[in-house]
């Protein structure tokens, strides 16, 4: 059984039943049970016209469920008598979904378990685990999700940047366990990027498609670190290169600028590499010059100073790096860095030990750590 | 089946045997520590006796209620405070005893010089949920 065409039916399956009365709320949850007798169902005898099969059985599901609550009765007749279109005639209906589940009304964990629910086609059950909560409580965060979209008309028009930001977070979330979030968003960006023609949904899905180039390469076996100037990088998948580096050039040309199409610039430049020798600083130093006058985001100024620290020296780097707040996060890493590259390995080493501490992850307190240990270990020779 | 909480320690616990700071031992003495406990918590996820287990931050925040229509006081963290928790594991074993096995075997993870820490290791007992009948 295809699981990726079922997900991606799941948006347009929502819509028909939207467009013949239902409402947001109870048409998802017909689809959800829908998909899950599919997930029992196909794999022993899949339907010839499986978006077919869906429609009828996720509209089937939702009249029992009708039928089940009599004080919906009248509601019952009325729907089935004289479907009221939610939807425009014309207008995009999975598009509208995107919107509509990444509302601003919504908490970003909200945000992203419906956007992966009802635009994603996934399941509560794959959605709890690939973020490591009970189903009780995924299954009670969407429908509280549900409810609070449940009076906003599926026609409005709404926010590219607000769906961008929920793909990004499914993005960044990567890989655990069976479900790969990454590959999720990949596939959602693409899905949106075909239906609406922005150039920051391209940004967006050339960054993640970049990144996600060197997933192989950043990662050893035992779960451990692999930073980007060390990756090997024949491990690179040069298609998702090309194809971002493609969809980049498009984006671009068109003279719209914005923070994804930065940030998939810079990861352009170094996706062109082929030795981190070769790399052009001075231009990915440039990039984030943009990067940030659009956000003035610290995380990007300090980004900025390492890669100064690359283009103009270690010291030109902890120069820029002074003028930043000490406490913002992974400063005292790039600190620990450009100390290294200074020749200070001493000062480098207790760096690393402090950034160890701080760090908001197992594997960089880790990799933090090892490279405290590997510059003590050289002191001590 | 009884659960118990497997409490590693920051600060607070007594001193270990071999008790040098992490990043005082060699990168290949890491990761062999690293390895051990990964593969420990692997095979108790095959015996069925894993439940969970998390590491925590080393920095925290002290916080209590201020009263009605006031934001929570927040204090901290205190660099005097005696117990900090790392982290846990929790266990669900057949006897205590099983439970000290387990310990005693993460306390054997190796670090500097390849030799074990000999960690103290905090083991707790859940309280039950359900009351024992008696009569």
């Amino acid at each position: 059984m295809d699981g990726v065409l079922l997900r991606s039916l799941t948006p347009e399956v929502i819509a028909v039943l939207v467009r013949r009365g239902a409402d947001f709320a109870a048409a998802e949850d017909a689809v959800q049970e829908a998909l899950i007798e599919a997930l029992r169902t196909w794999p022993e005898r899949a339907p010839r016209d499986p978006k077919g099969w869906l429609v009828t059985v996720a509209w089937r599901k939702f009249l029992d469920a009708v039928r089940a609550d009599a004080s919906r009765r009248l509601r019952e007749q009325r729907v089935v008598a004289e479907p009221s279109p939610g939807l425009g005639p014309g207008g995009d209906d999975s598009l509208q979904l995107y919107f509509l589940c990444a509302h601003p009304y919504l908490t970003p964990s909200s945000a992203v378990a419906l956007t992966l629910r009802a635009v994603g086609g996934l399941t509560t059950g794959q959605i709890a685990r690939a973020y490591l909560v009970g189903e009780a409580t995924m299954a009670q965060r969407i429908s509280r999700a549900k409810r609070t979209v449940a009076g906003i008309p599926l026609d409005q028009p709404g926010d590219v940047a607000t769906v961008l930001r929920v793909l990004y977070l499914v993005f960044n979330e990567g890989y655990s366990g069976e479900l790969d979030l990454a590959a999720e968003a990949i596939r959602l960006t693409r899905q949106l990027a075909a239906r609406i023609d922005h150039q920051e949904v391209a940004g967006l899905l050339a960054l993640m498609l970049l990144h996600h180039a060197r997933r192989s390469a950043r990662t050893r076996s035992d779960g451990s670190l692999v930073p980007l100037a060390e990756q090997d990088r024949g491990l690179w998948d040069t298609r998702l290169i090309a194809e971002g580096v493609e969809v980049l050039q498009r984006a671009l040309a068109r003279d719209r600028l914005g923070e994804y199409q930065a940030q998939a610039a810079i990861a352009a430049l170094h996706a062109d590499a082929r030795t981190a020798e070769e790399t052009d600083w001075v231009q990915i130093v440039e990039w984030y010059d943009e990067l940030v006058r659009l956000t003035d985001s610290p995380v990007a100024r300090l980004n900025r100073a390492v890669a100064v620290g690359e283009a103009d020296g270690p010291r030109a780097g902890l120069a820029a790096l002074a003028s930043l707040d000490p406490t913002l996060p992974r400063h005292t890493a790039a600190a620990a860095y450009l100390h290294e590259r200074d020749g200070d390995r001493a000062a480098a080493a207790r760096l690393y030990a402090e950034a160890a501490r701080q760090a908001p992850n197992l594997p960089e307190r880790d990799h933090l750590t090892l490279q405290a240990a590997r510059l003590n270990t050289a002191l001590r020779r | 089946m009884a659960k118990y909480l497997l409490l590693k320690h920051y600060r607070g616990a007594p001193t270990g045997v071999n008790d040098v700071p992490m990043d005082q031992w060699t990168p290949g003495e890491i990761s062999a520590h690293l390895k051990y406990m990964d593969d420990f918590a692997a095979r108790l996820e095959e015996t069925g006796e894993y439940i969970d287990g998390q590491a925590l931050s080393p920095e925290g925040t002290w916080v209590r209620y201020d009263g009605e229509g006031r934001p929570p006081v927040t204090d901290g963290p205190f660099a005097e405070t005696k117990d900090l928790i790392a982290g846990w594991m929790v266990l669900d074993v057949d006897s205590y005893d099983r439970a000290l096995e387990l310990a005693g075997e993460l306390s054997a993870a190796p670090g500097a010089g390849g030799r074990p820490i000999h960690e103290w290791l905090e083991l707790r007992p859940f309280l039950a949920v359900h009351p024992t009948v008696t009569e």
